[in-house]
């Protein structure tokens, strides 16, 4: 079950690449197997963050200060494109993470957020554009605020911009709610589409091979 | 009044609908749910931790793809390969699922096994947790890829939370030229609308060249609909759909495969359905497609030219560019073309049907791989494999130099250990060509698999229209 987000200050990272897919965010090499979670934080990124040698690459952002400690990034277009490994979500949480800003998301790793308590926050690429720049040229002290009651960023310089967000994710975020405990207390409906649809597409119902 | 026309992706979602429960947003009934070796296990283990039961293990299937080895005898699984192939036997059997086990036909690629088993149906409702599984769509199945967290959701309901999605409708019109496969359009098309041309929209492909076009070079076309940020994408059902779905192990047969075609007649987009945007690529100008860069909307045509980032005004896209071309080990403006390459990847979900395989070895067939590289035919499922070796195809890639192996995802994501060596070039039928994807520091350049053949043999980036015959 997810952690509730209401209200994030903090330090930011702007990451602006465009089309950061989620092989980049965490190589599969360190999410084969069902006991990977809790190790994820520092492979996050790691094909920019490390060396071929496995030393840091000082020129990588989240290897620097303050942004190593950034609870939230700032992300180019089409962040999280590509594979639906939800580990790219552990990863960035695992190391701190707690919301992410873009001008557009992968669909799935969009959706792969609010499962795990993250905010991913789309606005217009100007927007996204001006946060990153406030940020770097604070050197990353600027912090930016976030409000998902309010729906709103707060720029370092204290530029406010408002964001939409979907009513039923925001609401699941805000209260941390367990979509699968809401979904089966449906279960009556699921069951009764079933039946009906038994009649309709029973091809779809009855799959034991009948050879 | 008259209704207005529908589309198929909104024929095939209200039919799902169990519940509205937002604006745009649906509790959808999962018709089909694939689960593989990488995250099946994970998947009903979370299950059982949270006392909850499957709610349709007869609408749930399983197999072994991403960590297991393809080398003989599956001989080099690792320990968590093996881990998670133990684990798959043990929780599907547990609960009632029906997995294809390695050496079993039914066994392969999830996203080959569901239409050669008959298990994708036109407008099924298919999920798996794979981003690929939009390679269904090609059946006109709403197939698409869900993360962890959906999985479970999907075990314990048999439903998914989805927003409906905007509509795009891409016609390719025209007949393919000489050379020209279905990899080579649908890269052309990621090349023009761009990696997020399709965030937020099911792509329906239409047009001449899709109706012309068999069902297996269908099933590539939605399996790149990711690529374009699109997690569905589909195609209307016709009789070549019915001709290929026909008698298959879990098909409908006698008078519910003739209700089913019925059914699945009145399916395609009315002629009067309008979709929020439309594309429409002339098939006939498109020649043989290679991705130079590290994002699949780096592609150009064979005979281009890599850009040159100094050219690109906007600062991300710059990036972007400079960043793939130091990555790729490539220069601005320099061919593609002659680009020496070490290894050859015919295979994954996107190339490694009985189609592409022959398409391959019709350009290996008496020739011999180039000295120094290393290619490889993975073959997408068990059946897949034993119909090849029936042709003679596995001893005319072996004759050829090339190795020939055991079904399985293997190098596409490098899943299972089989990587491209750090630095080396290798052109792949896969899907992506992202950083690290083939393996760390791997070079990846995707083709279709008559131009992969080509470079296998040429020992760099070739123009298979001079080598086929």
């Amino acid at each position: 079950m997810p952690k509730p987000f209401t209200k994030l200050t903090a330090i930011a990272a702007p990451i602006m690449r465009t089309n950061i897919d989620t092989d980049v965010i965490i190589r599969i090499d360190r999410i084969v197997g069902n006991s990977v979670r809790g190790n994820l934080g520092k492979w996050a990124f790691g094909a920019l963050r490390y060396l071929p040698d496995g030393s840091e690459n000082t020129e990588f952002i989240l290897n620097r200060e303050p942004y190593r400690q950034a609870e939230i990034l700032v992300t180019g277009p089409n962040f999280g494109c590509g594979s639906s490994r939800e580990a790219a979500v552990w990863s960035l949480q695992e190391m701190g993470i707690r919301a992410v800003i873009g001008s557009g998301f992968g669909d799935i790793f969009f959706a792969n957020c609010f499962q795990n308590g993250i905010l991913p926050i789309v606005v217009d690429k100007a927007i996204v554009d001006g946060l990153a720049a406030e940020v770097e040229n604070t050197q990353g002290a600027g912090r930016i605020g976030i409000d998902l009651q309010e729906q709103t960023i707060t720029s370092p310089s204290g530029k406010r911009h408002s964001f939409e967000i979907d009513p039923r994710r925001r609401a699941g975020l805000l209260e941390g709610l367990d979509e699968v405990a809401l979904t089966l207390q449906r279960d009556d409906e699921i069951r009764a589409f079933q039946a009906s649809d038994r009649a309709e597409r029973p091809w779809i119902h009855f799959t034991r091979k009948s050879a | 009044m008259e209704q207005p026309g529908r589309t198929m992706l909104a024929k095939i979602w209200d039919q799902h609908v169990i519940a509205q429960i937002g604006d745009d947003t649906d509790l959808l009934h999962v018709d089909r749910h694939l689960l593989h070796d990488l995250g099946g296990s994970r998947g009903l283990l979370d299950l059982k931790s949270r006392s909850l039961s499957v709610h349709n293990p007869e609408l749930t299937f399983a197999t072994p793809d991403h960590a297991i080895s393809t080398a003989r005898g599956r001989a080099s699984t690792s320990k968590v390969g093996q881990e998670l192939l133990t684990g798959l036997r043990t929780e599907t059997s547990a609960v009632g699922i029906e997995m294809f086990d390695i050496d079993e036909p039914g066994q392969g690629i999830v996203h080959v096994i569901g239409p050669e088993l008959g298990l994708s149906l036109p407008g099924c409702l298919i999920v798996c947790g794979d981003s690929h599984t939009c390679t269904h769509g090609g059946l006109g199945a709403l197939a698409f890829g869900i993360g962890s967290s959906e999985l479970t959701h999907v075990l314990a309901t048999q439903a998914i939370i989805q927003r409906r999605p905007k509509t795009l409708r891409v016609m390719f019109e025209g007949r393919l030229p000489f050379g020209v496969t279905a990899k080579d359009l649908i890269l052309a098309l990621i090349g023009h609308i761009g990696a997020a041309g399709g965030t937020g929209y099911a792509v329906e492909y239409a047009g001449s060249a899709i109706r012309d076009m068999p069902i297996e070079g269908r099933l590539t076309i939605c399996n790149l609909s990711i690529e374009l940020g699109a997690k569905m994408g589909l195609i209307a059902p016709d009789e070549k759909t019915y001709d290929y779905i026909r008698g298959r192990r879990y098909a409908p047969q006698g008078e519910m495969w003739e209700r089913a075609v019925k059914a699945w007649r009145q399916l395609p987009s009315d002629a009067d359905a309008v979709f929020d945007r439309e594309v429409v690529i002339d098939v006939e100008a498109i020649i043989p497609q290679v991705t130079w860069g590290i994002s699949p909307e780096h592609v150009i045509g064979i005979d281009g030219h890599m850009p040159d980032p100094q050219a690109i005004a906007d600062p991300g896209l710059r990036a972007a560019v400079e960043t793939a071309l130091d990555y790729m080990g490539l220069k601005p403006g320099a061919p593609i073309m002659g680009t020496p390459v070490d290894w050859v990847f015919i295979g994954s979900c996107t190339n490694s049907r009985l189609s592409d395989l022959r398409a391959a070895a019709e350009v290996a067939r008496g020739r011999k791989v180039a000295p120094g590289v290393r290619a490889w035919v993975v073959p997408g499922s068990e059946t897949v494999k034993r119909e090849a070796v029936a042709e003679g195809l596995d001893k005319l890639f072996t004759d050829a130099g090339f190795e020939w192996r055991e079904p399985g995802c293997s190098m596409c994501l490098a899943a299972n250990g089989e990587t491209v060596p750090p630095g080396q070039r290798s052109v792949s039928t896969s899907n992506r060509n992202f950083i690290g994807r083939q393996g760390p520091r791997a070079r990846t350049h995707l083709a279709s698999p008559a131009t992969a053949a080509a470079a296998a043999i040429a020992g760099a980036i070739a123009d298979v229209r001079t080598m086929e015959r």
